[in-house]
C-alpha cells in the first residue's frame, strides 16, 4: 500500500518497522513530527524529554539496556545534546541507536543555519542523509543496522524540505528486535580516562571500516547519463539537481555523509568532463573531494547561504533564467505575528510601555521583538534570556537591575532556564525573570511539557509546580499575573523591578489556540464612539485594522480577549 | 508527463494544510507521483505561507520556483499579488477576494494595494476571484473557505467530481463532512458563474 507521508512521518514509520522500542525527543521545527508520529504506535515507548541532552542520554541508556532506541531534534538541539553525543561516539551502543537531526537551511524557523554534518565528523559518529520520504523510511531502518554493525550511534541528517515534504511511501510490517541481554561492560561504558584512552583507537578503526563499507553501500547511488556534466550531491540538493538537469548530467548521490567514500568519488569524477558538487550550507563534500585530489566546482558557484533550488542549479550550471510576471506596485511584507488572543500580547505591551530592556528567548513570544511592540533586546538560544540578563546586570550594575527583565516560556524554562535561575539566586543579581506560562510548547505546534500535566501520549502526568520550583531554586519573591489584565500586570512588573532581590513573575494564561480554551464572541467597534485615534492598534493585534478612519475588528480572527478594550479610552470596543 | 505545479498561498491559520492534503489525495488516487511541501513553525503564525503541490510521472524537487506554477490558489488577495511571479505563462490564479491587512499595513508603515485583481487581469493573467469567505459562512463556517476554493479549483483540473468527493471523505473528519461538501459545491457553482 502506498501512502503520501511527510518525510518526518515516513521516518517514524521506518523506526517502527525497524523494531525501535524507546524514543525520547525534544520538539523543534522541522523535526517535531517524527516523535509525534512514532507516539501513535503502541509497540513503541515514546516521550518528550525536557531538553535534547536528556533525550539523547535516555536513548543511549536504552541502547545500553539492549533496546533499539531513537532521539530526534532540530540542528540547534544537537548543540544541547552534543555532550552525550561526543562520548557516545566512544562508548558505542548495545541496541542500535539512531539520532535524527533536522537542519533548517534558509532559517524558516530557526535562529541560525548551522550545518549538522560538522557534529558527525567532530563526534566521530556515522551520518547518512535521505532525500525524500521513501528514503526517510529506508534510511531509518538502515541506520539501526549500521549502528549495530559498527557499534556507533548513527545520525540521520534531515532538512526542512525533506522533513516537511510529502511523497509516496510503501509500508512494510514491523520486525521485532528482542532486547540484547544485559552484560556489565565497564571498559566500554565507564568513560574515565583509563578506559576512554583505550576506546579512542577503537573509534578510529570503526570509522576506517565504515569508510570502506561506504564504498559499496547501496545508500550511495550512481546514475550515469550524459557525462559532460557530473554532479556529486546528497539529500534535498539531489532533487534540485535532478529537476534542473535531468538526463543532461550524471549523478553520484551520496547517502553517506560520515565517513564519506573516496574511491567511488574518484571513479565517478574520472568518467565526467566537469564535476560539480551541489550541497546546501557548508562545503563538506567539496572539502572531502579536495582532500582526495578530485577537482570539483562547488561553493564558488553556490555559496554557503540559504537553500539551493532547481532554479539556482539551472542558472549556475546551464545559464538559464526563469521568465515571469510581476505585480507592479510594492507588496507589503506579511511577517508572522502573535495570534489574535495571544496571552503574550498584554505582557509585551506592558514591557513596551515601560521601556525596559528585555532579554528574550526562543518561542512564539520572540515575536514580541516585532513592530509595533518591539519589546525585545536579545534572543540567542534556549535559556539564554535568564543567564544573559544576569550577566548584563552584573556588567551594568544596580541601575540596570531596575529596568531590565528576562522573558522565557514554560517549556523553554524547563529546557534550560532553570539552571540560569539557580545562577541568579546563587550569585545574587537582582534580576527580574518573567516566565510566560501558556501551558503548552507553542511555537512547534502544541507539544506537552513537564508543566502541562500531560505526557506525549496525552495521558495525565505529574505537572511541575513552577511557583514551588522557583522558591526551591532560591527565589523568594514569586508572583503570578494574568496578562489579559494589563493594568495589574504592569503594576506587578514595576513592583518587582523595584525590589532589592531577584524575583520571578509568572504570566499565566493558556495559549488561545488550545482546543480546551473557550473563546468569547468577537468584539465590535461602535463607530459612533470610535474617533480613529489608533490607540487600539498599538497592541499589534492582527484582527484590528483601520477602514475609512475607524477601527474594524475581523470577526473571523477575534477571540474576544479584551486587550484592545483596555486600550480604548472611549469605550468604543464593545461585545 | 511533464511535472505540473500548484501553489497554495495564504495567511498562516487559513487552512492551507487541509487544502494541500485534499489535492494530494486526488492526485495520488490518479496514480501520479506526488510531492507536497508544507510550511511549519514560526511562519505559520499569521505570516505569509506557501504550500507546493507537484505531480507527474516522476517528481524530483518538492518546491515550486518563479515562473513554474500552473495554478496558484490564493486565500487572500495580497498573497495573489505577492506570488504572481511564480505563475507559469498561461497559468491560472484562483483567489479568494478576502483581504487581511498584514502588520505593516495595520501599523501604517505600508499601504495595502488597491484593485489587485483587475490589475493582475490587466497584465493578461487569468484570475478567477470568488468571495470564498461569504460562501464558506453560507455553508456553515468561515473556516471552510479553503474547501470553497477547492471547489473552484476542481473546475480547472481534468479530474471527475467524484474523485474530489472521495478525497474530501478521506481528508475531512466525518463530523464536518456535510458542511465541507456544501462548501465544495458552492465553490463549483461560483466557478461556473
Amino acid at each position: 500500500m502506498k501512502k503520501l507521508m511527510l518525510g518526518n512521518e515516513a521516518f517514524a514509520r521506518g523506526l517502527y518497522e525497524a523494531g525501535c522500542k524507546i524514543v525520547s525527543s525534544y520538539p523543534g521545527t522541522p523535526s517535531t513530527e517524527i516523535t509525534e508520529e512514532i507516539a501513535k504506535y503502541d509497540e513503541v515507548y515514546a516521550e518528550w524529554a525536557p531538553n535534547e541532552k536528556v533525550a539523547m542520554e535516555v536513548a543511549l541508556g536504552a541502547s545500553i539496556g539492549g533496546a533499539r532506541s531513537f532521539c530526534g531534534m532540530k540542528h540547534v538541539g544537537l548543540n544541547v545534546a552534543a555532550d552525550p553525543l561526543y562520548t557516545a561516539g566512544y562508548t558505542g551502543v548495545t541496541g542500535g541507536m539512531v539520532i535524527a537531526v533536522a537542519d533548517d537551511p534558509g532559517m524558516h524557523s530557526s535562529q541560525n543555519e548551522q550545518d549538522s554534518r560538522h557534529h558527525a565528523i567532530a563526534s566521530k559518529t556515522l551520518m547518512i542523509e535521505p532525500s525524500d520520504s521513501g528514503e526517510c523510511k529506508e534510511f531509518a531502518k538502515a541506520a539501526f543496522d549500521l549502528s549495530e554493525k559498527f557499534d556507533s550511534p548513527v545520525i540521520v541528517r534531515l532538512s526542512t524540505r525533506v522533513s516537511h515534504s510529502q511523497s509516496a511511501v510503501e509500508l512494510c510490517d514491523r520486525e521485532e528486535h528482542d532486547l540484547v541481554p544485559y552484560e556489565k561492560k565497564a571498559a566500554k561504558y565507564v568513560m574515565m580516562p583509563g578506559n576512554a584512552i583505550k576506546r579512542h583507537p577503537v573509534v578510529e578503526d570503526k570509522l576506517a571500516a565504515a569508510a570502506e563499507y561506504a564504498e559499496t553501500s547501496p545508500l550511495n547511488k550512481l546514475e550515469i547519463n550524459d557525462t559532460s556534466i557530473g554532479v556529486i550531491t546528497s539529500g534535498i540538493s539531489y532533487q534540485y539537481a535532478k529537476e534542473a538537469l535531468g538526463t543532461k548530467a550524471s549523478y553520484l548521490k551520496l547517502g553517506w555523509v560520515n565517513p564519506m567514500p573516496s574511491q567511488i568519488i574518484k571513479d565517478f569524477a574520472e568518467k565526467c568532463d566537469k564535476v560539480y558538487v551541489i550541497e546546501e550550507l557548508d562545503g563538506i563534500i567539496e572539502a572531502h573531494c579536495n582532500s582526495i585530489g578530485v577537482k570539483v566546482i562547488g561553493k564558488e558557484l553556490f555559496g554557503y547561504i540559504g537553500e539551493i533550488s532547481q532554479t539556482i542549479v539551472a542558472e549556475k550550471i546551464l545559464g538559464v533564467k526563469p521568465e515571469y510576471e510581476t505585480f507592479d506596485e510594492p507588496v507589503p511584507v506579511r511577517p508572522p505575528v502573535m495570534c489574535a488572543g495571544c496571552p503574550h500580547r498584554g505582557l509585551f505591551y506592558c514591557l513596551s510601555k515601560l521601556g525596559v530592556t528585555v532579554s528574550g528567548d526562543i518561542g512564539c513570544y520572540t515575536l514580541g521583538a516585532t513592530p509595533p511592540l518591539c519589546a525585545m533586546d536579545t534572543t540567542i538560544c534556549m535559556g539564554a534570556s535568564i543567564s544573559g540578563l544576569h550577566g548584563f546586570n552584573k556588567a551594568r550594575g544596580a541601575e540596570s537591575e531596575k529596568k531590565s527583565v528576562a522573558v522565557i516560556g514554560d517549556s523553554t524554562f524547563m529546557h534550560s532556564g532553570m539552571t540560569g535561575l539557580v545562577n541568579v539566586a546563587y550569585n545574587a543579581s537582582n534580576s527580574t525573570v518573567i516566565i510566560l506560562d501558556n501551558s503548552i510548547t507553542g511555537m512547534t505546534g502544541h507539544q506537552q511539557n513537564p508543566t502541562t500535566g500531560k505526557n506525549l501520549k496525552g495521558d495525565p502526568a505529574y505537572a511541575v509546580d513552577l511557583e514551588a520550583l522557583c522558591h526551591a531554586l532560591g527565589i523568594k519573591s514569586v508572583r503570578v499575573v494574568d496578562p489579559y489584565h494589563m493594568a495589574e500586570t504592569e503594576a506587578v512588573i514595576k513592583e518587582e523591578l523595584a525590589k532589592e532581590e531577584p524575583s520571578v513573575i509568572i504570566s499565566r494564561r493558556p495559549c488561545a489556540l488550545l482546543k480546551y480554551v473557550k473563546h468569547k464572541p468577537a468584539l465590535k467597534v461602535d463607530t459612533d464612539k470610535c474617533v480613529g485615534c489608533k490607540q487600539c492598534l498599538k497592541v499589534g493585534c492582527p484582527a484590528i485594522s483601520m477602514k475609512d478612519g475607524k477601527s474594524v475588528i475581523d470577526h473571523t480572527q477575534c477571540v474576544g480577549c479584551g486587550i484592545c478594550t483596555e486600550m480604548c479610552k472611549l469605550n468604543a470596543i464593545v461585545e | 508527463m511533464e511535472t505540473r505545479s500548484i501553489m497554495i498561498v495564504g495567511v498562516g491559520g487559513q487552512g492551507s494544510l487541509l487544502a494541500s492534503r485534499i489535492i494530494g489525495n486526488v492526485l495520488l488516487s490518479q496514480n501520479y507521483d506526488v510531492k507536497v511541501s508544507e510550511v511549519h513553525g514560526m511562519s505559520q503564525r499569521g505570516g505569509s505561507v506557501v504550500t507546493y503541490v507537484k505531480y507527474g510521472d516522476d517528481v524530483a524537487s518538492p518546491v515550486v520556483e518563479k515562473g513554474e506554477a500552473d495554478i496558484i490558489i490564493s486565500f487572500e488577495q495580497l498573497e495573489a499579488a505577492r506570488y504572481v511571479q511564480f505563475l507559469k505563462k498561461g497559468g491560472h490564479i484562483v483567489t479568494s477576494t478576502q483581504q487581511i491587512d498584514p502588520m505593516p499595513v495595520i501599523t501604517g508603515a505600508a499601504k495595502y494595494p488597491e484593485d489587485i485583481i483587475p490589475k493582475l487581469q490587466a497584465k493578461g493573467v487569468d484570475v478567477i476571484a470568488v468571495d470564498a469567505l461569504t460562501l464558506a459562512e453560507q455553508a456553515g463556517t468561515s473556516k471552510a473557505s479553503n474547501v470553497v476554493l477547492m471547489g473552484v479549483v476542481s473546475t480547472k483540473m481534468q479530474f471527475d467530481e467524484a474523485v474530489w468527493q472521495r478525497a474530501l471523505e478521506q481528508c475531512v473528519p466525518p463530523k464536518f463532512l456535510e458542511l465541507n461538501k456544501k462548501a465544495f459545491a458552492l465553490g463549483r457553482e461560483a466557478a461556473a458563474e
